[in-house]
C-alpha cells in the first residue's frame, strides 16, 4: 500500500510516454479527417497513406540515404572513438591527459558555431549534396571518447600484459581482446550514434541542398510544408521514420543500460 | 676491470630495451588517439575559429570584406528586435523545462531504482521509448495533437475544460508551452537512463543506513541519494543546457517559430540568416558566437555551482 503513490506515478508517467506513439500508429491507418476527429482506434486507411506518401514523396530513397548516412556514421564513430578512448587511457600519459582535457572543450562547441565554416568548406571540396560531408563531422565526437574511455578504466591491465607476453601486437590486443569484451559499451555507443545520425535534421538540411539525397527527416519536414497537410500519410511517414531506431533501441536496450552503467562507474 | 664495465653495461642494455618498449607503447598510444583528435580538430576546433573571422567580416555571398569597425556585426545583434526575441525564447525554454525535466528525471530514477518494484523493465523501456523517435517526427506528431481541431482541443472541449477550441499553435505563450511540453515528453527519459545508471553505482548501504536511523524516504531522497547524485546532475544539466540552447528541430517543425518569431529559437534564426531570404553569413556568425559565448558561459557557472561544496 504505501507503494501505491509510486506506481501511480510511474503509472501516469508510462502513459503519457506511450500515448503519442500510440497516436501515431492509429493515425497512419486513418484518413486525414479522421486524425483530427481523434479516432484513436486503428482504420482501413492505411494503404490510401502509403499511397499518398509515395505518390507524393520518395519514401524508398530517403530511407536509403538515411540508412546509408547513419550506418556509415555508426560504424566509422565506433572504430575511430572506441579506439581513442583505449588508446587515452592504456597508454595513460601526461601529453594524452592534455589532449584529452583540450578535446572535451569540443564538447562545449555548439554546432550552430562550426555550421557556416563547415558548409563553405564542404561547398569548396565539391562536396556539398554528398554522403561524405553528413557523416565526416559527426565521426569523432568528445563524449564518445570520453565514454570509452571510461570503460577502459575497468578494463584490467593484468590481461593486456598477459597477451603481450604471449606476443599479441598492441592492434591486436585491442582487436581482438579489448573489443569483444566491451560489448554493452559498443552497443550502448552503437544506439546512440545511430540515433543521432539517423535523426540529424539541421547538418543534412544544410549541406543536401538537392532534394534528391534528402534523408527522412528532410522528408518528413517537406510533407509538412504542402499546403494542405494529410495527416493520415503524414504519420505514416513518422512512424516508417520512427520503425528503424526503436527496434535497434528495443534489440539492444539490456546492453545499452549495462553500457551506459559501466562507463560512468 | 672487464667485469665491472661488462656488468652496468649489460643492464643497461636491458633498460634500454624496455625504454625502447615503452616509447614504443607511448607512441602506439598516439597513434590510436590521432584520427579522433585530429577529427575534432577539423570538425569543431577549426570551424569554430573560421567562424569568429567570419563575424568581422560583412557582405553578401561570397563577397566579404572586413567590417568598420569591426565589431560592427555584434554591435548589429544588440540592436536586432528578431535576435533579442529568440534569445529570449530559447532562455524561457531553458529556465523552465530544465529543471522540471531534471526533476522528474530524478523522481522516476529513483522510483524504479526500488529493488522491490514489479515490472521494472516495463516502465524502463516505455518511459525511455520517446527517445527512439526522432525530433522531426516527435514535432510532428504534437503539431498534430495539438492543432487547432486536433486531438488534444477535443479531449479538453469533451472533458468541458475549455469552452472553445484552443489556438495552441497560433497564440505566443500556448505556442511557447506547447515546445516546452515536447521537450519534457522527448528527453525525461533519457536523463531517467543516466540517473539509473548512477543510482545503480551508489552504495546502497548509505540509503539503508538513513532509513535505519529512521529518516523518511524522500529525506534519503534529498539528503543521501541527491548529493552522491551530484556529478551526474551536473553532467545532464549542461548537455540539457547545450541542447536546448541549439533547439533547432521543434522550432522548425513544431511551431515554425510562430506566430511573428515569439516561438522560434536561436538556431532556427541563424539558419535563416545564413540560408534563406539574403543570406549574410558574416552577421550570422556573430549570431553563431553570440550561441557559443551563452552555452560556455551557463556550462562554467554550472560547474561553478556544481563544484561547491555544501
Amino acid at each position: 500500500m504505501r507503494r501505491l503513490p509510486g506506481y501511480a506515478f510511474l503509472t501516469i508517467a508510462a502513459i503519457v510516454s506511450v500515448f503519442p506513439l500510440y497516436y501515431m500508429v492509429v493515425s497512419a491507418t486513418n484518413t486525414s479527417a479522421d486524425v483530427l476527429n481523434s479516432r484513436m482506434l486503428p482504420g482501413n486507411n492505411l494503404w490510401q497513406n502509403w499511397a499518398d506518401l509515395t505518390g507524393a514523396q520518395n519514401v524508398a530513397s530517403a530511407m536509403y540515404y538515411s540508412m546509408v548516412n547513419a550506418v556509415a556514421t555508426t560504424v566509422l564513430s565506433l572504430i575511430v572513438c572506441s579506439i581513442a578512448g583505449y588508446g587515452f587511457e592504456v597508454y595513460h600519459s601526461r601529453g594524452k591527459d592534455r589532449v584529452m582535457s583540450v578535446l572535451l572543450l569540443a564538447m562545449m562547441i555548439p554546432f550552430a558555431a562550426t555550421m557556416i565554416p563547415l558548409f563553405q568548406m564542404f561547398a569548396q571540396f565539391g562536396l556539398v549534396n554528398s554522403t561524405v560531408a553528413v557523416i565526416l563531422p559527426a565521426i569523432a565526437t568528445p563524449f564518445l571518447v570520453l565514454l570509452f574511455r571510461q570503460s577502459a578504466r575497468s578494463f584490467p591491465h593484468e590481461i593486456i600484459d598477459a597477451a603481450r607476453m604471449d606476443g599479441l601486437s598492441e592492434l591486436a590486443i585491442f582487436w581482438r581482446i579489448f573489443l569483444p569484451t566491451m560489448k554493452s559499451t559498443y552497443a550502448a555507443a552503437a544506439v546512440i550514434t545511430f540515433m543521432t545520425a539517423w535523426n540529424n535534421f539541421l547538418w543534412p538540411k544544410v549541406i543536401l541542398v538537392s532534394n534528391t539525397y534528402q534523408t527522412m527527416p528532410m522528408l518528413l519536414s517537406n510533407l509538412r510544408a504542402g499546403y494542405v497537410t494529410n495527416y493520415g500519410s503524414l504519420m505514416l511517414g513518422v512512424l516508417i521514420a520512427s520503425v528503424p531506431t526503436m527496434v535497434l533501441f528495443l534489440v539492444l536496450q539490456r546492453s545499452f543500460a549495462e553500457g551506459i552503467t559501466g562507463a560512468i562507474k | 676491470m672487464s667485469l665491472t664495465l661488462a656488468r652496468p653495461k649489460q643492464t643497461g642494455s636491458g633498460r634500454d630495451r624496455r625504454i625502447r618498449l615503452e616509447q614504443g607503447r607511448n607512441l602506439t598510444g598516439w597513434l590510436f588517439l590521432i584520427p579522433a583528435a585530429l577529427l575534432i580538430g577539423w570538425m569543431s576546433f577549426w570551424p569554430m575559429f573560421q567562424a569568429f573571422v567570419l563575424s568581422l567580416q560583412t557582405g553578401r555571398g561570397t563577397r566579404l570584406n572586413w567590417a568598420q569597425p569591426l565589431w560592427y556585426n555584434y554591435q548589429r545583434l544588440f540592436s536586432d528586435d528578431i535576435f533579442k526575441l529568440t534569445l529570449e525564447n530559447t532562455l524561457i525554454y531553458l529556465v523552465v523545462q530544465v529543471p522540471i525535466m531534471l526533476i522528474l528525471a530524478l523522481i522516476l530514477a529513483n522510483l524504479l531504482n526500488d529493488r522491490n518494484l514489479r515490472f521494472k523493465g516495463l516502465w524502463r523501456t516505455a518511459i525511455f521509448l520517446p527517445c527512439a523517435v526522432s525530433l522531426v517526427s516527435y514535432s510532428l506528431v504534437f503539431r498534430t495533437m495539438f492543432a487547432t481541431d486536433g486531438l488534444i482541443n477535443d479531449m479538453l472541449l469533451g472533458l468541458h475544460l475549455v469552452d472553445s477550441p484552443v489556438n495552441w499553435l497560433g497564440e505566443t505563450a500556448t505556442a511557447r508551452a506547447v515546445i516546452i511540453i515536447g521537450l519534457l515528453w522527448r528527453w525525461t527519459g533519457y536523463n531517467m537512463v543516466f540517473y539509473l545508471a548512477a543510482l545503480q553505482n551508489l552504495d546502497y548501504s548509505t540509503i539503508e543506513a538513513a532509513k535505519i536511523d529512521g529518516a523518511g524516504s524522500f529525506r534519503t531522497f534529498w539528503h543521501v541519494t541527491v548529493p552522491q547524485l551530484k556529478p551526474m546532475i551536473l553532467l545532464t544539466a549542461i548537455m540539457s543546457t547545450n541542447g536546448t540552447i541549439q533547439l533547432f528541430d521543434e522550432s522548425w517543425n513544431l511551431t515554425q517559430g510562430g506566430p511573428a518569431y515569439t516561438s522560434m529559437s536561436m538556431s532556427h534564426y541563424l539558419f535563416e540568416l545564413s540560408f534563406q531570404k539574403n543570406p549574410n553569413f558574416g552577421y550570422a556568425a556573430a549570431l553563431s558566437y553570440a550561441i557559443l559565448i551563452i552555452v560556455a558561459l551557463l556550462a562554467a557557472i554550472q560547474m561553478k555551482v556544481g563544484d561547491k561544496r555544501d
